[in-house]
């Protein structure tokens, strides 16, 4: 029977004899993740409560990246926590103030292609840019997870994308998922996205990543991206292994979608999601040059060293307008550390950029740069909910990193087009 | 916990868990987090809601993060349960783990804020006191029933770990 590239993860992971969409399936945990704000402090209680322990702690890796670094003894004592949590239970993969736990499991080389993964985060889904078939879920589920090594599933239906062609200059991956957030929604639950076409196949991993970790925004179970040559390559340089058969994961040429959409890549304009919806989308031309207070390069979703290239590609050479901030949190050490090598760093701080710690920052409200009442910001990251990013009377616009630089420099809302030709 | 009544508070699409539970209050004590629930659009829902009353919305209702404190707050505050015509899969996950029953409730717009309500899990129906009426709920799947009966996972799994002693 021809299966969907989740089918067939799913059948693996719960050893059933045939699964297909509709089904629910008990399914074993491949790998868990969890951070420094739905781990440790959450789910320690529950351990405790039930007398159990971790089912099996390689298989377990933990990140501290949305309260870092502490700003009050509140978030200093739950980074403490999660450390000596860590310890406690023998721990191995733990990255502390490495970067934003999405960026961090891909780098160090955590995923592969087929596994089932499960992450205490809601942008887990970014898994899917390596073929992982990974959700995300709460604190008790995690809790779950850790103590039994499984959990339940609903086996999801595929809604196929396929982008074919090439992106247009200063298009990314963000236009294409603010694109798709109008186009199909954000209520899409139960349903697996899965990316493909040439201009996928033709995609940077990090575009991959943003792909996966935006279908989050459309409601999706997860997203997911089937494994090429240029996938296991990635996994390998970050030092993780990879199957033989790796390249097996992909959906059978005459699986059954339940959707299957084509789009054309060289089509697509930058996008820009108005307050306060990622879904309240348009084609930057169609909105009038809002101006902003602040310009805001951060999250897992846009302040990868490939969105930091984008954003030093409009602002080589120019300078931020006089009356904007333009704040950069780079979502991983080693994102901080290649950009200073190659230069990016130094082109984005000439430009008048203020660099902040790495981690998640301002996107959830959490950390750094939040914005005060009736402030407006164009941020690369991935929500713009009411009150996410500061007072609940701040406006925040969506953007790719290349729109928010040349917004930045522009002052307002400002195609970047312009500035790449 | 089969036949539950009370006062409906009814919301549009989309509710985020960014209004449940705001980010700048997550290092904060549940009980002090619960204080802003929704503050950004109902300031007066986390001081007026009553133990028992429903919470009745559209679309989408705790999409965004998987903060599980968007639905331990509401069990805080006293909603017996969230009636939406779709919830967001991780705030549905969530709030079953805890205990808080969300239903699938296909007439959600046809309910009036403030109107009094009465949930019956074993029929699946919502009868609609101040208008007359009553309506179907897609009922939670047995084994995720018999969860919430437990009060949620952890004491679900505290009785099948107990069993296997």
């Amino acid at each position: 029977m021809p299966r969907t590239l989740a089918e067939k993860i799913l059948l693996r992971a719960s050893g059933a004899e045939s699964v297909q969409a509709g089904d629910i399936v008990i399914a074993k945990v491949d790998l868990a993740m969890m951070h420094d704000s739905g781990g440790p402090r959450r789910v320690a209680p529950y351990l405790q409560r039930l007398g159990a322990k971790v089912w099996d702690p390689d298989k377990v890796v933990v990140v501290t990246d949305h309260y870092v670094p502490a700003v009050d003894p509140e978030s200093a004592a739950i980074l403490k926590l999660t450390r000596e949590w860590v310890r406690d239970n023998a721990i191995s993969q733990f990255h502390d103030m490495q970067g934003i736990c999405h960026v961090v499991l891909q780098e160090f080389g955590h995923l592969q292609p087929g596994m089932l993964v499960v992450g205490g985060d809601s942008h887990s889904p970014s898994g899917g840019a390596v073929g992982s078939f990974m959700v995300g879920v709460g604190a008790t589920e995690m809790a779950g997870v850790l103590v039994t090594g499984e959990i339940w599933l609903r086996v999801p239906e595929t809604i196929r994308v396929e982008w074919q062609g090439k992106l247009g200059q200063a298009v990314a991956a963000k236009d294409i998922m603010l694109f798709l957030c109008r186009q199909l929604g954000q209520n899409n639950d139960y349903r697996v996205v899965e990316y493909a076409g040439s201009a996928v196949d033709h995609m940077t991993m990090a575009d991959r990543f943003v792909l996966c970790n935006m279908s989050a925004e459309l409601g999706a179970k997860t997203g997911i991206v089937a494994p090429d040559q240029l996938t296991l390559d990635t996994i390998r340089a970050a030092g993780g292994s990879v199957a033989p058969d790796a390249l097996q994961w992909r959906s059978d040429a005459d699986a059954r979608f339940e959707r299957a959409l084509t789009f054309d890549a060289s089509q697509l304009a930058p996008q820009v999601a108005a307050p306060h919806s990622p879904a309240n989308s348009d084609a930057v031309s169609e909105l009038p040059g809002v101006r902003i207070d602040q310009a805001y390069i951060g999250a897992c979703t846009g302040a990868k060293l490939e969105d930091l290239h984008a954003a030093a590609a409009v602002l080589g050479g120019r300078k931020v307008a006089p009356h904007v901030r333009l704040l950069i949190a780079p979502a991983s050490a080693r994102t901080t550390r290649l950009a200073a090598a190659d230069g990016t760093l130094a082109k984005l701080t000439e430009a008048g950029a203020i660099l902040l710690p790495t981690g998640c920052g301002a996107c959830a409200g959490y950390g750094a740069g939040v914005l005060a009442e009736h402030e407006v910001c164009i941020s690369s990251t991935a929500r713009n909910f009411k009150g996410r990013m500061g007072h609940k009377a701040s406006e925040v616009y969506l953007a790719s990193p290349y729109t928010v630089a040349a917004s930045a420099v522009v002052g307002r809302v400002a195609d970047p087009r312009v500035f790449l030709n | 916990m089969d036949v539950l009544r009370g006062r409906a508070w009814v919301f549009g699409d989309n509710i985020d868990t960014d209004l449940l539970a705001p980010g700048h209050a997550m290092r904060k004590p549940l009980e002090e987090l619960a204080k802003h629930t929704l503050e950004a659009i109902a300031p007066q829902f986390a001081s007026n809601v009553k133990r028992g009353d429903f919470l009745v919305a559209g679309d989408g209702f705790g999409i965004g993060s998987s903060r599980e404190q968007a639905a331990q707050a509401l069990l805080h505050l006293g909603v017996a349960a969230v009636l939406a015509k779709s919830p967001a899969r991780i705030f549905y996950r969530n709030a079953l783990n805890l205990g808080l029953p969300v239903l699938r409730f296909a007439d959600a717009r046809e309910v009036r804020d403030g109107d009094d309500l009465e949930l019956d899990l074993a029929r699946s129906v919502v009868v609609n006191h101040s208008r007359g009426t009553t309506y179907p709920v897609e009922p939670i799947p047995p084994f995720l029933m018999d969860m919430v009966r437990d009060g949620g996972l952890i004491p679900h799994l505290h009785r099948r770990l107990d069993g296997t002693k």
